[in-house]
Order: C-alpha cells, then structure tokens, then sequence
C-alpha cells in the first residue's frame, strides 16, 4: 500500500540552493568576514561541502514497500529503508494515520500519537484474549524479580493495592445501596 | 521479546525470523544484546509511536546470516558490532559523518535518523533484544569485531561507549576543566570516565543512588555526591567551583529525571512535556557564564521546560546530538584494545533473553544494584 503524498525526493525543485547560489555582488560585503575556523559543529560533523550538493546526493535502491508505512510531512516522501514492525491497525492506527496529517512541530501529533498508544496497548490485550492468550501480567510486569529483590515492598505494595481496591468496592456498593 | 504497552513485555517465542527486505540488507542471529537506559523511556510509555508488538534493542552483536544480493563487505558467518544508529552512507549527513542524522533511514520524523527497536519515531525496526534482526544498509555501519575483542567489550561499543564519549567530546574539555556530570547510569559513567580522556582537571558526578555513586566513583576515578542529600545541587556545585560554575556540565540523565516535583508531575505524571528535564536545568544553571552544557541524555519529541534565558544570558553554548557511532568506532576501537577503557566492567546482570521482563523490571526499578543488564539468546552460542 503506498502512502499519502508520495513523491519522490528526486522531484525536489532545488529552489533553496538555486536562491543560495545566485550572486551576492549588489550586498556591500559580502562573505567579507566569513571565517571558515568559526565551526561550532567540530568535530561531530566533517564538513566537506556535502550540505550543498543535497539535492542529486547518491541514493540507495528503494525498499519495496508492501504494507502501509506512514511518513512525516516534513518529508516529501518516505526513506529508502523503512522498518516493518507493526504496521497501522484498527482504531490506534485510524489515530496514527490522524497524527502524520500534522507536522513534527506540533502538538497534535505527539498528543494523537501518545493517544494511540495507549489504545494500542488496549488492543493487545482484546487482541490476546481474541488469541486464546490470557495476559500473564505477573509475568509481563517483572513482578517476579520484584519477589526476588524487594519482597517487602512488593507485600506493601500488593497489600496498599488491595485496600484501595476493597475501599472503592465497599464505597461504591454504599452508594448502589443508597 | 514482545512490547505489550506500559511497564509490560513478553518473551514472544512465535516471532517469525526476519527476512532480507532490500538488497542492502543482512539478517543478523544475536549473540548478546543490552538494555539501554533508552530503552527504559520506551518501557515507561513515555516515547510516542511506540507500538503493541514491536522488539526493543538497539545495542547487540551477532552474527551474520545471510546477506542481500547488493552487500558486498559482510559476509555470512561474520561476527559483527552493529551500531545503533541506521545509515545509508550517501545522504548528505551521512556523508559528513552524522550517522545518527541519516536522511534515507526513517520516513516517520525527521527529527531523528533510524535507530534498531526504537519505536515508529526511529523508522519502526524491530530491535535486538530477540534472537534474529535485519540489519538495514549492512556495509555501512556494522563493524566485524576485531580479533580477541571480547564479546561484552564489543556490545558496549554499539552505543554506550560512543554516547558516554561523544557526551565528553561534546563539552569541548580543555586540560584542566572542571567537568559536572549530570546521572550516573551507564551512559554517565562512561562519560565521567571519557572527560579523562579529553584532559579534565577535575570530574563530578551527581545522581540520587548511592550504590551507582559508590560504583561511579571507583570506575571512573571522579567525585560523587547524592543530591538528595543538598538543599539545592546548584548551590553545591558553585560553592563547589569557587562560585563560578563549571567549565563544562553534560546531561547524562534526559526525560526521565528525579529531582524536581514539578518537572515530574508535569512531565512524567501528566506528558505535559516530554519527560521531566531536572538534569538540563541543572546543568544550565550550574555551568559558567560561557561554559559548554553537553546534552546527551534522551528527551521525547515534544517540548521541554528549559531556562532559555539563562541559556541566553549566560552565553552558554549548548552542544547536543546522537552519537555517530561508526565516526568514533576506530578510535575506541583502539581505546578498548589498549586497555585505556574497559567497557564490560559496567555489565552487572547477565540474564538469558528469555526472562527479559524480569531484566525490564530490575533495570528500571534499579533493583539488586543494577548498573547494566546483559541479555544472552538461546541461540548465542551456536557455532
């Protein structure tokens, strides 16, 4: 399934470097204190120029693509490799494919894409039972590890747990009552 | 392993053996994989896109198994260091050797390049902490380990050893500097212990856990203190540098901070910011004016509370990235060989693969003095 706003990186008009590269001769100074030593992404990035010939850059073969894949609007389309774990589905991935409509820059899409996995991690477990799979939470959450290394605090914790559980069943059969 | 949501996983043995996807590819069989203190934020829920079913793991070694018809280094049966960071190698960051920024390795942001087993945001791999991984653009980043590395030493180089030394190379030392570090986990430990390297005058580590300082403190020859146990760490360390701060300070903590009631509620309580950033406020305000603040700790995406003014006012210069690990690998190659750094001294929890929640669990609760979890798969040692 190909993804929305697919267009290849290839038709990138070049305006940015076409405007960068055009001459300077009519601004007084120009380039007159340029410094090649002031470089404060040393030694992290080695410079060699490569920023301006991005637009023709050597590029891989394109991964087939043969799920849905969701890409970044920043981006006119997606990367040449891309990862194929759990593609978009059910309600999480109506709200993921509602997040990439926005740009990184905004809340929307970090707040939808948290929202989404919180559904998400609903869906696993409809998904389990649907499976035959009960959800071993013991298992799942280390908690035998916590028996093994902090035994009292997993007591206290078990036994705070089922206080407050048995107070809001107790309050909430009251009020049934009332 | 299988992620099921929040503080949940699962050792999922139906996961299919990953097939080659692009000619550019090689399927991986993992011999020793490692919890990454990043791994941590995806287990807490705290990394949006981090989806049901997907495997963590950016930090592992192995061996190659089969490789796509356009890989002409690797070949099957070598024993290779795979870096953390996907890279092509031809885009214009990769290029100039910003591997972790690659530009053809991740369509879902392009805040950041592709990363193994790190949520839809790093390009949706599946992760290392399994038996088999695919390994995307293999003639680039991975590295055969060289002959009688250790296997520990070489899983360390995949991403702790290169953060905790970009942390350190990042801070610009000059010899002599005063160096704070913020967080002594594993990537602030190699950090302390990297800032020797650079020429530190003097190295200070702070952090909430004794056992971690005590470990520190031994480890990487440097100054320990507990901010529990201080009115205001900011005060300490400026009484501590002849109240002008120090030359150079690196966030070695990132989103999942202690320290501040209001940076945890509003940024691990409620995600009303990503993450809480307790360690970058320190680190801002006890720097000098004109000092170097290092971040290398993880932050989600969003936003974060910082003191831009301070920032600002200060003149502090601010210098921050993933590590490019294939840039530093033949430099600490030489480290780890001659003995100057000695990685696999940080593991302290050895577990097979198969109890990884339990790993989770210990790792991220700081359980029985954890440091670093090591995970071996069933398979690890076939021939």
């Amino acid at each position: 399934m190909e993804t929305k706003n697919k267009k290849e990186p290839d038709q990138i008009s070049g305006i940015d470097r076409k405007i960068a590269e055009m001459p300077k001769d009519h601004i007084p100074g120009w380039g007159i204190d340029a410094d090649p030593e002031n470089d404060p992404t040393y030694p992290m990035k080695i410079w060699n120029g490569a920023d301006y010939q991005r637009i023709n850059y050597e590029k891989p073969p394109q991964q087939r693509v043969k799920m849905e894949v969701l890409h970044s609007i920043e981006r006119p389309g997606i990367t040449r490799v891309f990862g194929t774990s759990t593609p978009p589905k059910g309600l999480s991935g109506s709200i993921r494919r509602w997040a990439y409509k926005y740009s990184e820059a905004t809340t929307a899409h970090w707040m939808g894409l948290i929202l989404a996995d919180r559904v998400n991690s609903v869906e696993g477990i409809i998904d389990d039972l649907k499976h035959g799979t009960i959800p071993n939470f013991f298992e799942e959450r280390g908690w035998s590890a916590e028996w093994k290394y902090n035994r009292a605090g997993f007591i206290k914790n078990a036994l705070t747990g089922l206080l407050v559980t048995s107070a809001v069943i107790v309050l909430c059969t009251k009020k049934n009552r009332k | 392993m299988n992620y099921r949501g929040p503080f949940r996983i699962r050792a999922d043995r139906d996961k299919p053996v990953p097939q080659i996807e692009h000619p550019y590819d090689a399927i991986v069989r993992v011999t020793r994989s490692l919890i990454c203190g990043s791994d941590l934020h995806l287990y807490h829920g705290m990394v949006p896109d981090t989806r049901v079913g997907m495997t963590f793991g950016h930090e592992f070694t192995g061996v190659v198994e089969e490789v796509g018809s356009g890989v002409q280094k690797l070949k099957v049966g070598d024993r290779v260091l795979v870096p953390f960071n996907i890279a092509c190698g031809t885009c214009p960051f990769c290029k100039q050797e910003l591997y972790g920024n690659c530009h053809e390795s991740n369509p879902e942001a392009t805040a950041v390049g592709g990363f193994f087993g790190y949520a839809h945001i790093a390009g949706g791999y599946d992760g290392g902490q399994a038996e088999y991984v695919r390994v995307p653009f293999a003639d680039v980043s991975p590295t055969v380990i060289p002959e009688g590395m250790d296997i520990e030493d070489a899983v360390l180089l995949t991403d702790v050893v290169p953060t905790g030394y970009q942390a350190a190379e990042m801070g610009g030392i000059r010899k002599g500097d005063t160096v704070v570090v913020f967080g002594a986990g594993p990537v602030g430990i190699m950090a302390a212990r990297c800032a020797w390297l650079f020429g530190a005058g003097r190295v200070i580590v702070i952090d909430h856990l004794d056992y971690r300082l005590e470990f520190v403190k031994n480890y990487a020859y440097c100054e320990a203190y507990n901010f529990k146990e201080m009115d205001d760490p900011v005060v300490f360390l400026k009484k501590q540098t002849d109240w002008f701060g120090a030359d150079v300070c690196i966030d070695a903590v990132g989103c999942d901070a202690s320290g501040s009631a209001l940076q945890t509620i509003t940024g691990k309580k409620l995600l009303l910011q990503a993450g809480s950033a307790t360690a970058l406020h320190w680190a801002v305000n006890s720097v000098k004016k004109g000092g170097i603040v290092s971040v290398i700790g993880v932050y989600g995406p969003p936003f974060n509370m910082v003191p831009m003014g301070s920032i600002m006012n200060k003149g502090i210069t601010l210098r921050t990235n993933q590590a490019s690990v294939k840039r530093l690998l033949p430099k600490l190659i030489d480290h780890v060989m001659s003995g100057r750094l000695n990685p696999k001294g940080i593991i302290t929890h050895r577990l097979p693969l198969e109890e990884i929640s339990d790993a989770y669990h210990i790792f991220s609760a700081k359980r029985d003095n954890c440091i670093k979890p090591l995970l071996i798969p069933p398979r690890a040692n076939l021939a």
